[in-house]
């Protein structure tokens, strides 16, 4: 039976089965009264949450996705700006280079609040700490891309006159694109919990915002089907990068197929 | 006048001395092959030429015309094939094209009507990494083709090659010449490479121009050639100037 299942199922199959079979226990734990229902919920609570929650998790849900995805938007927009930049002029990447990973190191709880104060409770600040949280890895990829160049390949395009931004074109830019997808993928679930992590200190809507709603409710139910909502959506977001992945190098699909075969 | 000429070019990394005092010519149309052992300064005569570095002292002419430190004149071929692999074979040989600024459309076009001379029919929408060794040489000796009619500096183009292969392409390769009449110059460490191929053989040892050596045997050549005694007698010519002229 499982020949005729395609390729890709087959390999996430032991995957799929393990997450059941962890939910099937979660249920039988909580069926048993091992755990009391008011503390830990089982996933038939969760869900039957969810559904009823429908409307006002989405109508947060926008809130959130505009947050996130804005600001992977400009995070992304930096990051090339800055890889760029240091990859362009040596003296840039020992100036900022250190900076950079010392900005990596700011615990993002640590400076959410700051921005509340800084920028107020709406959108603002949950967009500057996106972009904090996703620039990096975005930056860091595209830089590792464009340094990994072959320099023979940069070599002869120069031998057939090719210009700065000729090179820039038709080798790095390309070139890069693998460690480019790499980081972006980081970036895109870093951008959910940024935006989650930004609205619990402060703002008007949201999931984090409903999420500390319902924690002060003790509504443990509610609070599991938002978790589950921002996984999923993370998930989701990541799936969407690795479409956009396959879809920018098909190339690469031949690679895989050699290396399989 | 020569199409390619070389003149007094000498070149030093830091205390290292490369390049003493080179000059060389290539006429129009001729296969002119340049030998040595490795790291002897081969490669930084071609990067020279190519205009890709500068050399200490010396000129580089072509028609006649100083191109020193030039790049974008003379189409230079290196060790590796160098195709993207992110590009299809064809955007790969066109690419000189739209460097120069033809339309992408127009690029791919006269790539393509060049295909089947070089055997490379059927893979203009593959990929590089589904070529074998020999099939991505000719698409790297067609995009060399394709940047100038005019000289090209082949950077040891079958050295990735096994033997067998080799042979084939070999064939291959004097027979397109036959046809497109390429003024070319390249490098190798294989003598009988060098002297199945070339018009005449220059000899490149520590950075010093050694013997020239003129091969006159009549074109169009075979592999077969490798067999006969006249063959022999180049290649004894050479071993003998290789080593410390015994």
């Amino acid at each position: 039976m499982t020949r005729r299942l395609p390729s890709t199922t087959r390999a996430k199959l032991p995957g799929i089965v393990g997450v059941a079979v962890l939910l099937a226990v979660w249920q039988l734990v909580c069926l048993g009264g091992l755990v009391p229902r008011y503390m830990l919920p089982s996933p038939v609570d969760v869900v039957t949450a969810f559904v009823e929650d429908a409307p006002a998790l989405w109508e947060n849900l926008l809130i959130t996705l505009q947050e996130a995805f804005l600001g992977l938007a400009i995070g992304i927009l930096v990051g090339f700006v800055f890889a760029v930049a240091m990859d362009a002029f040596d003296i840039l990447y020992k100036i900022f280079y250190p900076i950079l990973v010392i900005t990596q190191t700011i615990p993002t709880v640590a400076i959410a609040p700051l921005l509340v104060l800084w920028f107020g409770y709406e959108m603002t600040p949950k967009v500057i700490l996106v972009v904090l949280v996703t620039f990096f890895p975005v930056a860091v990829g595209l830089l590792d891309g464009f340094r990994g160049v072959d320099p023979d390949a940069v070599g002869l395009l120069r031998s057939m006159g090719a210009g700065w931004w000729q090179i820039f074109r038709y080798l790095k830019c390309p070139w890069a694109l693998p460690q480019f997808f790499s980081g972006l993928r980081i970036a895109a679930a870093y951008s959910m919990v940024g935006a989650v992590i930004s609205e619990w200190l402060g703002g008007f809507g949201g999931l984090g915002v409903y999420m500390t709603r319902v924690k002060k409710a003790f509504a443990f139910d509610k609070m599991f089907a938002v978790i589950f909502l921002i996984s999923a959506l993370s998930l989701a977001l990541m799936a969407l990068v690795g479409w956009l992945e396959r879809r920018c190098m098909p190339y690469r699909r031949v690679d895989e197929k050699k290396r399989r075969t | 006048m020569e199409k390619l000429e070389v003149r007094n070019v000498s070149l030093a990394f830091g205390d290292k001395q490369v390049l003493r005092d080179v000059s060389l010519y290539l006429k129009q149309g001729e296969l002119v092959c340049l030998l040595g052992v490795s790291g002897g300064g081969k490669t930084t005569l071609f990067n020279v030429i190519s205009g890709l570095l500068r050399p200490d002292e010396g000129q580089v002419f072509l028609d006649g015309e100083e191109v020193t430190g030039q790049p974008g004149r003379i189409s230079y071929m290196l060790q590796k094939d160098l195709l993207l692999p992110y590009r299809t074979i064809q955007d790969n040989v066109a690419l000189p094209l739209m460097l120069r600024g033809v339309k992408k459309k127009e690029a791919r076009a006269q790539a393509v009507a060049l295909f089947p001379q070089f055997g490379l029919e059927g893979t203009e929408t593959l990929w590089p990494g589904q070529l074998s060794g020999g099939m991505r040489q000719r698409a790297a000796l067609l995009r060399t083709y394709l940047f100038s009619q005019n000289v090209a500096l082949l950077d040891e183009p079958f050295s990735a090659l096994d033997t067998l292969t080799k042979g084939a392409v070999h064939e291959w390769y004097l027979k397109v010449m036959d046809e497109i009449r390429l003024s070319t110059l390249f490098i190798t460490h294989d003598i009988d490479e060098a002297i199945l191929l070339s018009d005449r053989i220059y000899l490149l040892m520590d950075g010093r121009m050694g013997e020239e050596i003129v091969v006159d045997a009549p074109r169009p050549r075979h592999v077969e050639f490798n067999l006969t005694p006249e063959f022999l007698a180049y290649k004894r010519r050479i071993l003998a100037a290789l080593h410390g002229k015994g």
